[in-house]
C-alpha cells in the first residue's frame, strides 16, 4: 500500500520514481498571464520548432481572438483571450483576496529568484501607473498561454499500456513517437485536458499518434530554451528549474497585491495537490475555470488501488455467481 | 455548509478531453464480458457434465475474445502496432493489466476449442488423445480463473480516467460488468443450446441480471445527481432505460420459460441486446460527460469549496499571495 501510495499521490521527485540516477534539477514553465499581450508568438515558435501540422480547419470561433480553441495534437502552446467587463474584474479581485485569507501555507522551499529583476520592476511600476490612473477598469481582456502541466503524478503516463510515455531526467512527461500505437488511453485520462490522438490522412507526420508539448526536450537537453519561452517577447513565459519558477510566481503575486491588483493568483506547483504539484506554474488573475483550466483536479489514478479492489470483488462475485448457477438443483 | 458554487467556463468548451474511442470499444467491452461469462458456462458444463453447454459456450468464449480482440486493434490509432501492448507489464494500466488477461483468457479459450474439437478427430488412446485429455481440465481451469477479470477488468478501464461520469462510477461498475457478462453468456447459451442442457444457464440469468440492475440501480444513487445526470438523459439516458426493460425481461423469460426452446432462445437475445445496451449506455454516458465542462467544474469547485469551507486549504492548486 504504501508503494503504490507514493507512487501515485502526494510530494515526490518523479525523476528519482522513474529510476533516473544522473537526473537534472527539475524543470518546469512559469508563464505569467498577467504580462502576456496575446501576440501568439509561442503558439507560432513552438509549431515551427516541433514541426507541427494544421490543427483543424482555419475556422473563426468567435471567441475573441482565439481561433485555435485549445490545445491538442498539434497545439501544444494555446492562447486564451477572455474578455470581462467592470464587475468581473470586481469579482475576480475579490476572489483573489479570499485566497490570502484563507491563509494558504507556503509551498515549495523559498528560493531567492536569481534573475536582473526587470521583469518585476518592470511589473510594480505597470502596477503602480494602473493604480495611479484610477483602480477598477470597465474592461479587462485575459490572455493566456496555456500548456502542458507535466504533472508530478501524470495520469497520461501511469495509464499509457505501452510505456511510449516516459518521465525524463528533468521530471518532464514526453511521448516516443515510434513506440505510441494510438490507444488513447492517456486522452481520457489527463486531467487538464491537454494529450491528444492526432488526426488526419497518411501524410500528416505521427498521425493516429499521442502528441502533446515536450518541454522542448531536444532542446533543454542541449541547455536551450523551449521554443515558446525564447520566442515570448514580453518573457510573459518563463523557462527554469522548477524551484526557481515557483518563487518567481510567488514573488510577482507578491508584487501585484502589493499594488492592490488581488485578483493576481498562483495556478499549479503545491506539491499537495491532486497531481503532486505541476511543472508548469502560472499566474492567473481569475479563477483557474475561466481559462479553461480544471478548479480541482486530481490524478484519477490516485483511486486505483480502490478501483482494482472493488474490480477483484467484482471477479470473486461472478465466479460465485457461476458456481451457485451450477450448484444443487436440476440439470 | 457548502457555499453555493458558480458554474464558469471557457467558452463552454471542454475542459478535458473525451476518450477518442468509437462504437468498438463498447462491443469490445460486451464481447469481452460474452467471452467470460462463457468461458465459466463452459467450465460449470464440464463440471455438470453438461456436453452440448460445454460445447456450445467453448466455442462461444473463442469467438466473443476473437471478434472483441479485433474490435480493440481497429480502433487504435496505429493498428499494426497492436503488439506494442506486449512491450511491457505495467499495474497502473488497466488497459496493460486488460491486455495480459485478454491474452491468457485468449490462450486458454483456444486450448479449450482445440480439446473440444479433438474429442471427434484423435483417438484418446493415440498420443495426441491423450495430450488432449491432459490439456482438457487446464484449459477448463485457465478460463474460468480468467474470466472473471477479463469481465471486471474494462470497468477499472473507464473509471481510470478523467471522465467524470465514468470515473466516479469506479466503486459500483465493475459489478454492473460482471452481471451483465454473465447474463449475457446465459442469454447466448439459452439461445444456442436445448433447454435440456440450460438449467444453470437459465440461472445464472436471473443472478446476473439481479447483480447488474442492483449494481447500476446502486451506482446512479451514490454517483452524485450531476455527474450522473448524463446516464439519465439523451441517447445514454435511453440505452440504460432499455438495458433494463430488456435485461429484466430476459431474466424473467429464462426463469419463467426457459423450459421453451423458442422462449428461451426469445429471452437470450433479450439478454444480449441487453448487455449491449449497457454497454453502450455507461460508455456514451462518459463521452458526454467529458465533452461538457459542467461535469467536470461543478464537481471540482464544490469539492474544493467544501474543503475550503473545513479549513483545509493546504491542497488545492490554486494559492494565494503567502
Ligand atoms: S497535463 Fe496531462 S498530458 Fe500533461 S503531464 Fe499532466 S496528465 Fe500528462
Ligand atoms: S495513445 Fe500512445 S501514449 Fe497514449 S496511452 Fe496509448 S500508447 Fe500510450
Amino acid at each position: 500500500m504504501g508503494f503504490w501510495h507514493n507512487q501515485l499521490t502526494g510530494p515526490t521527485d518523479p525523476a528519482r520514481d522513474a529510476g533516473w540516477e544522473d537526473e537534472q534539477p527539475r524543470k518546469g514553465f512559469f508563464t505569467d498571464t498577467s504580462i502576456c499581450i496575446g501576440c501568439k508568438a509561442c503558439e507560432v515558435a513552438c509549431k515551427e520548432w516541433n514541426a507541427l501540422p494544421q490543427d483543424g480547419d482555419l475556422d473563426l470561433l468567435g471567441s475573441s481572438y482565439d481561433n485555435t480553441g485549445s490545445l491538442g495534437a498539434s497545439t501544444w502552446r494555446h492562447v486564451a483571450f477572455i474578455e470581462q467587463s467592470g464587475d468581473r474584474i470586481e469579482e475576480a479581485r475579490e476572489s483573489g483576496r479570499k485566497l490570502v485569507d484563507l491563509g494558504m501555507p507556503a509551498i515549495g522551499a523559498p528560493v531567492t529568484p536569481s534573475g536582473n529583476g526587470t521583469d518585476t520592476a518592470f511589473a510594480t511600476a505597470q502596477a503602480t501607473a494602473a493604480r495611479e490612473l484610477g483602480t477598477l477598469p470597465d474592461f479587462r481582456w485575459l490572455m493566456s498561454s496555456d500548456v502542458c502541466k507535466h504533472c508530478t503524478h501524470a495520469a497520461c503516463l501511469d495509464v499509457c499500456p505501452t510505456g511510449a510515455l516516459f518521465r525524463t531526467e528533468f521530471g518532464t512527461v514526453v511521448v516516443q513517437d515510434d513506440v505510441c500505437n494510438g490507444c488513447g488511453y492517456c486522452v481520457a485520462a489527463c486531467p487538464f485536458g491537454v494529450i491528444e490522438r492526432r488526426d488526419g490522412d497518411d501524410t500528416v507526420k505521427n498521425v493516429g499518434v499521442a502528441q502533446k508539448c515536450t518541454l522542448c526536450y531536444d532542446r533543454i537537453g542541449h541547455d536551450q530554451t523551449p521554443a515558446c519561452a525564447q520566442a515570448c517577447p514580453t518573457t510573459s513565459i518563463k523557462f527554469g528549474d522548477l524551484d526557481e519558477m515557483q518563487a518567481q510566481a510567488q514573488e510577482r503575486v507578491a508584487a501585484l497585491h502589493d499594488n492592490g491588483f488581488t485578483e493576481a493568483r498562483v495556478y499549479g506547483g503545491n506539491e499537495h495537490d491532486g497531481v503532486g504539484g505541476t511543472g508548469s506554474v502560472f499566474l492567473l488573475l481569475d479563477e483557474p475555470e475561466v481559462y479553461g483550466l480544471p478548479p480541482d483536479p486530481v490524478v484519477t489514478t490516485a483511486d486505483l488501488p480502490d478501483m482494482y479492489r472493488k474490480a477483484g470483488m467484482a471477479a470473486v462475485a461472478m465466479l460465485v455467481m457461476a458456481a451457485g448457477a451450477f450448484v444443487g438443483g436440476r440439470k | 455548509m457548502v457555499p453555493d458554487v458558480k458554474f464558469d467556463s471557457y467558452y463552454g468548451r471542454q475542459v478535458v478531453k473525451p476518450a477518442p474511442w468509437e462504437a468498438d470499444i463498447p462491443a469490445y467491452i460486451f464481447l469481452g464480458g460474452l467471452a467470460a461469462g462463457s468461458g465459466l458456462l463452459g467450465a460449470g458444463a464440464v463440471a455438470r457434465d453438461l456436453p452440448t453447454l460445454r460445447r456450445n459456450s467453448r466455442y462461444a468464449a473463442i469467438a466473443a475474445v476473437a471478434a472483441g480482440g479485433l474490435a480493440l486493434v481497429r480502433d487504435l490509432g496505429k493498428p499494426r502496432r497492436a503488439l506494442n501492448m506486449m512491450r511491457t507489464v505495467k499495474l497502473t494500466s488497466p488497459m496493460s493489466v486488460g491486455s495480459w488477461i485478454l491474452s491468457a483468457f485468449g490462450a486458454f479459450a483456444g486450448l479449450a476449442v482445440a480439446t473440444e474439437a479433438g474429442r471427434h478427430l484423435v483417438d484418446d488412446d493415440s498420443t495426441l488423445g491423450r495430450a488432449r485429455r491432459v490439456a482438457d481440465p487446464v484449459a477448463t481451469v485457465g478460463s474460468a480463473l480468467f474470466a472473471p477479470p477479463l469481465a471486471a477488468y474494462t470497468a477499472v478501464l473507464l473509471a481510470d480516467t478523467a471522465t467524470p461520469t465514468w470515473h466516479e462510477s469506479y466503486r459500483e461498475l465493475p459489478f454492473v460488468f460482471v452481471g451483465s457478462a454473465n447474463a449475457a453468456a446465459a442469454g447466448l447459451a439459452l439461445l444456442t443450446t436445448p433447454s435440456s442442457q440450460t438449467g444453470p444457464a437459465r440461472k445464472l440469468a436471473v443472478i446476473g441480471a439481479a447483480v447488474e440492475m442492483a449494481a447500476l440501480e446502486r451506482m446512479e444513487r451514490a454517483m452524485g445527481d450531476v455527474v450522473a445526470e448524463p446516464l439519465h438523459q439523451g441517447r445514454p439516458g435511453s440505452l440504460l432505460r432499455a438495458s433494463k426493460i430488456l435485461t429484466l425481461g430476459g431474466a424473467l423469460g429464462a426463469a419463467a420459460l426457459g423450459g421453451n426452446r423458442s422462449a428461451a432462445a426469445v429471452s437470450g437475445l433479450a439478454l444480449m441486446a441487453g448487455s449491449v445496451c449497457t454497454r453502450f449506455g455507461v460508455f456514451e454516458a462518459g463521452i458526454h460527460s467529458a465533452k461538457d465542462p459542467r461535469y467536470t467544474v461543478t464537481p471540482q469547485r464544490e469539492r474544493l469549496e467544501r474543503r475550503r469551507s473545513e479549513g483545509v486549504t493546504h491542497d488545492s492548486i490554486t494559492t494565494g499571495r503567502q
